[in-house]
Formats: structure tokens, sequence, C-alpha cells
């Protein structure tokens, strides 16, 4: 009996059976499909995991002014007021790790434009901060030289500010906007950046070179000095972040005059690793949730095993005729491992096409990014392939060795 | 040289520590062409004498030569062999494939005698056609009367052109008009030359044999020929009476 011969006639006895055959695949079915989406789901969340390392800059540290102690009394965090443009300067002249270093100050402010008006964060920068944050103008350019050192009424928006700003869907570029009362010409939008790894809208800001913020944003006592809100550290691709984490913190200690016993005055975060940990913590769920779907594959199987046992007792009078007119045991054996196969193979196609369908609609919901690995797809229906060979040997091997005489006589 | 040639052949069942003897020594000898009936009451190894011949089972002890092959000392694979393209049988219960037509049931023992597909439907076809069934070759079995499905049975028994045609009980599961349409065409295949053998107890049955076997307690009582009763003849007699 040739190959396509057993494969037809297995095709026959699964169709004479359609509703066993259908429940005995459900088992396979719900495998394949937990294992597709699971894989998918896992996938897209690690994807958006890297996004957000992606988005808030990779191999980033952020210099903080630290908490201070006046006289017993501790203030919070960011009360110091030691970290100045002349540290990031320092920085990016000193360490040679450093790719950019860029001053930052932040103050919120009150735009309006027109009709409209919104509350945001004014972040002053200079020419390196964009390139720390790996982030790039989308409409219109970026601050010239000139216009960071001379303090330019210049402004570039986040998207969420001009979708607050101008609901209309007019073009921002080239319009005058006020901040604190201070007129400002739009020069460009940024492109979209979306949620940072810590939920907060990275649109919702604006961006003006740092000498306007410090003298026509915030309250006169810090115009004339060179106090800066934080310091965004760009490490050069490969180098030791930690290693370069250090230099920075020996650096500003030796600039800010610290004795030993005396703690720092600012505080460096490394971004990345926070990242990095969500990251981790991503992959485990995504070998968690394949793992707990590969078991629902096996169970399905072994439901395989048990209604193949089921079919060849049912079967065994078809069986002992096809003996009398001709068939080997070896035929027998690999018709009934057909079936299984085909039952299987037919269960783990249409898991796919649920699994794929599943995996849809929770990264639409989600928001998260479709991966479909076909290397996993293709994979998923060999497994569930081989778990009817699997679970199918053992009722097939059985059939092939019933007694013709006996088979026969069964009722 | 004979068809069938069986010496001292033997068959010892072990039930419940206890040896039964189904075939306690069996020696005969059937030519080609020949219309037998083996008769003899339950346990007398009528249907153990039948799955030997069959090649279905093995004997204990003896030799079965069938067209001067040894069967005895074949192996699974060889017996599925023999019985593929010697031997065609015929059930009481017709054992045919309820899930599929009658054209795919006489199919099957050249499936397995590997027939390519294209040769196989013409021959099914044909060997319906022969024993009357050439209207009903998409029919499944449960679509068919009893004696037709017999026919199909008949059909696929005599496809691959067997040597001989073993029927067991053709005619258990009939009534008395379709049992004699089916002897009759047990009949007229025996006289095209098919040899026959039919295991029954019903003397009626055994009465369209040319020799008739008789089995008890796994021995052969009596070998006899006479002649035989022409079941054209009784079927039409039959309709005379029923009119």
């Amino acid at each position: 009996m040739s190959f396509y011969e057993a494969l037809l006639s297995a095709l026959q006895a699964l169709n004479a059976h359609k509703q066993r055959a259908a429940l005995t695949m459900l088992g396979i079915i719900i495998g394949v499909a937990a294992v597709i989406a699971m894989v998918a789901i896992g996938g897209g969340a690690r994807q958006q995991v890297a996004a957000q390392i992606r988005s808030l800059g990779a191999n980033l540290l952020i210099v903080l002014p630290g908490n201070i102690t006046l006289t017993g009394v501790r203030l919070g965090s960011g009360a110091s007021n030691t970290l100045t443009d002349l540290d990031a300067e320092a920085i990016m002249r000193e360490i040679s790790s450093v790719q950019t270093s860029a001053p930052t100050l932040r103050p919120s402010v009150q735009i309006v434009a027109d009709s409209q008006n919104w509350a945001s964060f004014a972040f002053g920068i200079t020419e390196g901060y964009f390139e720390a944050r790996e982030w790039e103008v989308e409409i219109g350019r970026s601050f010239t030289p000139e216009e960071i050192q001379r303090g330019g009424q210049v402004v570039i928006l986040g998207w969420t500010v001009v979708q607050n700003l101008f609901p209309g869907g007019e073009d921002p570029v080239g319009q005058t906007i006020r901040l604190r009362n201070v007129p400002m010409t739009v020069i460009g939008i940024m492109a979209r950046k979306g949620q940072s790894a810590l939920g907060t809208d990275q649109d919702d800001a604006v961006f003006v070179p740092l000498t306007t913020a410090r003298s026509r944003l915030t309250g006169t006592n810090r115009a004339n000095s060179r106090q800066v809100g934080s310091i965004m550290v760009k490490v050069h691709e490969g180098e030791d972040l930690n290693a370069a984490l250090e230099e920075v913190r020996q650096l500003l200690r030796q600039r800010h005059r610290l004795q030993p016993d005396q703690d720092d005055d600012f505080t460096i975060r490394n971004l990345s690793e926070i990242a990095a940990t969500r990251e981790a913590s991503a992959n485990t769920l995504a070998w968690l949730l394949a793992a707990v779907a590969a078991v629902s594959l096996i169970v399905g199987g072994i439901g395989i095993m048990n209604i193949m046992l089921v079919s060849v007792t049912e079967r065994t009078r078809e069986i002992g005729l096809r003996m009398a007119v001709g068939a080997r045991p070896g035929d027998i054996m690999r018709q009934f491992l057909i079936e299984a196969t085909v039952l299987a193979a037919i269960g783990g196609i249409i898991g796919v096409i649920l699994g794929i369908g599943a995996a849809e609609a929770v990264s639409t919901k989600a928001g998260w990014p479709l991966l479909i690995d076909p290397l996993i797809v293709i994979g998923a229906v060999i497994f569930s392939g081989f778990v009817g060979i699997f679970f199918g040997w053992y009722p097939a091997w059985n059939a092939s060795r019933l007694n013709p005489v006996e088979a026969l006589r069964s009722a | 040289m004979a068809l069938v040639e069986i010496v001292d052949l033997r068959k010892t069942y072990h039930l419940g520590g206890q040896d039964i003897h189904a075939l306690d020594g069996v020696s005969l000898q059937v030519e080609a062409g020949e219309f037998v009936a083996v008769m003899g009451p339950s346990g007398s190894g009528k249907s153990t004498f039948m799955n030997l011949v069959g090649c279905l089972d093995r004997p204990t002890a003896g030799t079965y030569r069938l067209d001067g092959e040894a069967i005895s000392t074949l192996s699974a694979d060889g017996l599925a062999a023999v019985r593929n393209r010697r031997i065609g049988f015929v059930f009481q219960q017709f054992h045919l494939i309820q899930e599929i037509n009658a054209v795919a049931n006489v199919e099957l023992p050249m499936i397995y005698a590997g027939q390519p597909r294209s040769l196989r439907r013409g021959m099914a076809i044909a060997a319906l056609s022969r024993v009357g069934l050439g209207d009903r070759l998409h029919h499944k079995p449960t679509e068919l009367s009893g004696g037709q499905q017999q026919r199909v049975a008949i059909a696929r028994a005599l496809v691959n052109k067997p040597a001989i045609l073993l029927a067991d009980e053709p005619t258990g599961a009939l009534d008395s008009r379709t049992s004699l349409d089916i002897m009759a065409l047990f009949q007229t295949l025996h006289r095209d030359g098919v040899t026959v053998i039919v295991v029954t107890h019903e003397p009626d049955v055994a009465a369209f044999a040319s020799r008739v076997i008789h089995f008890r307690d796994g021995r052969i009582l009596k070998d006899s020929t006479h002649q035989p009763r022409d079941a054209a003849v009784a079927l039409a007699q039959l309709e005379g009476e029923a009119a």
C-alpha cells in the first residue's frame, strides 16, 4: 500500500467520523494556537520593551542634582543647585567614553497659541540633547548653534503639544506662540516618540535653547547662574556603562570639591539598566507562556492516543478484513500512524490560523507590534505532526499485531 | 499436482491449562476446479480448517502446500501476500467497509497488491459486473440489500484472480431465496473454472457442491463426491411455487 493510498484511506476514515476527529483535534488546535499566540505575544511584549529602551536613548546616564542636608533638614532630590552646564562640558571634555553630554533645564510653562493654551514642560537644551535621546526633528529644523549660544526666541514642539495647540491641523511652523508670555517662533516639530519606560508621554514637551530657558522661562534668582536641572550623558556604543558612570561620579565629586567623607551632591541614574531588567522579565514571561503552551500540546497528543486506541478497538473487524484481503502488519501500522499524524497536522494548521488570529487581536488591543516568526509557525505544525506520530505509534502498533482470525470474529 | 495438499495438519489451542485439539491430523487434497463443501457441527474443526487453508492462521504441526508452495513456513508478511493473491474470502457477515462504496470495497485487495490506480477501477467494475452489480457501483454497503452486499464481497474476493474462493457460511445471514441466488452465482463461477470451498453447517447448501467433506472432533469423518443440485433450477422451482 503506497503512502498516497494510506493517506487517502486515512482521510476517508477521518471523514467518516467528523465529530470525533474534530474533538480529537481540539486538543492539538488549542495547543498549537496557544504556542503561536503566546510566542507572538511574548515577542511583542519584548519588542515593546526594546522599543522603550530605544526611545529612552541607549547607553544613557542621567545626572540629577542630589539631596542636601541643611542644618539637619534633609531636602529632597534636586534640592542641591550645584549641577551646572560647566559640569556637562567637563564630562564631555574629560571622559573619553562619553559621546555627548547634554545639560537640561525643565521649567513647566503655560503655552498660548491664538485661542488655545496648554501646560507642558519646556526643555532647555543644547546641541547634544537630541543626539543623546536619539530623537529627530521631523518637520522644520533644529536649533542653530547661534540660537543656542545667544538664546534665540525659537521653539520646537512635541507632537502632543502640536495636537493640543493646533487642533485644526494648521501648520505650526513659522507661527508665533507664547511661553510664559514670552513670544517665540515655532521652527520645528519633533518626531513622535510615545511613552517612556516609566509611562510618561514623551511627546508632551517643547524644546528651547538652554540659554533661552534660563533667561526667559525660569525664576529670576536662577537667571544668571549656570545651574541646570539634569545632565544627560550618552556613552559610546560598546563602552562599559558602569565604568563610565564611576568616572562621571569621580569627576563631579572633584569639580564640586567634595571631601572623601561627604556624600555625593548629585545622583546618577542608569536608565538602560532599568529597561534591561524589564526586558529580562519580559523574556522570562515569554518562556513561561511558551512552556505552558507546549504542555497543552502534549496533552493534546495524549488525547489523540486515547481516541486512536478507541478507534483501533472499534475497527477491529475492519482491520481483520484488511488483513484477510492481504494487508501486511506494516500496512495496518502505517494506516493508523498516518491517520494520527493527519489528525494532528490538520489540528496544527487550524491551530496556527487561530493562534495568529489571537495574537493579532491581542497585539491590536495592546498596541504591540505583531511578531509572528514563520519559523515558529512551521515548527509548530511539524511538532504537532510529530506529536501525532509519537502518540499514534502505540495504537497503530496494537492494530498491526492483531490476529486476523480473532479480529474477524470480533463483534 | 493438487492445488491444495494437506498432510497430517494439526492445530492445538491452550485454554486454561488444557490442550484442545481443534484439528487432530487432517490430510486431504483438493484439485483445481473442484467445488467442495466442508461440513460439520460447531466445534468440529471446520472453522479452524478454513482459517488454515485461508492462511489466516498457522498450523501447530503438519504441512500445507498451496499450488506447490509450502505455507507452514511463511512469515506474517508472506502469509499476507498469499492471502492477497491466491485466496478470495467470502464471510457470513460480508465484512464490507461501511464508509466507502462498492467499487472502493472491491479495489481494496488490489491496493494491497500494489496495482496502479488506473488499472484498479476498471478491474473493480468488471468484477462487480461479473456478479451482476454493474448498476450498483457507487452505492455504499448500507444502501445495498444483504444479497447485494454479499455479491460485492464475492466481487472483492474474485478481483485478484485467486486460486481458491473460500466462503465461510456465505448464506448464513441471508433468506432462502437470496441464498439460492448466491449459490447459483458460486456454481456459475465454478463452471468458469474457479475452485470453490464453502464451509457450512447446512446440508441444503452443501448439496450444491460436487464434493462434501464432513468434520467431527478435529478429524475428517467422511469425504464423498456426488451429483450436485443445480441452484438455478432450485431457484426457478422456488419462484414457481411462489407464483
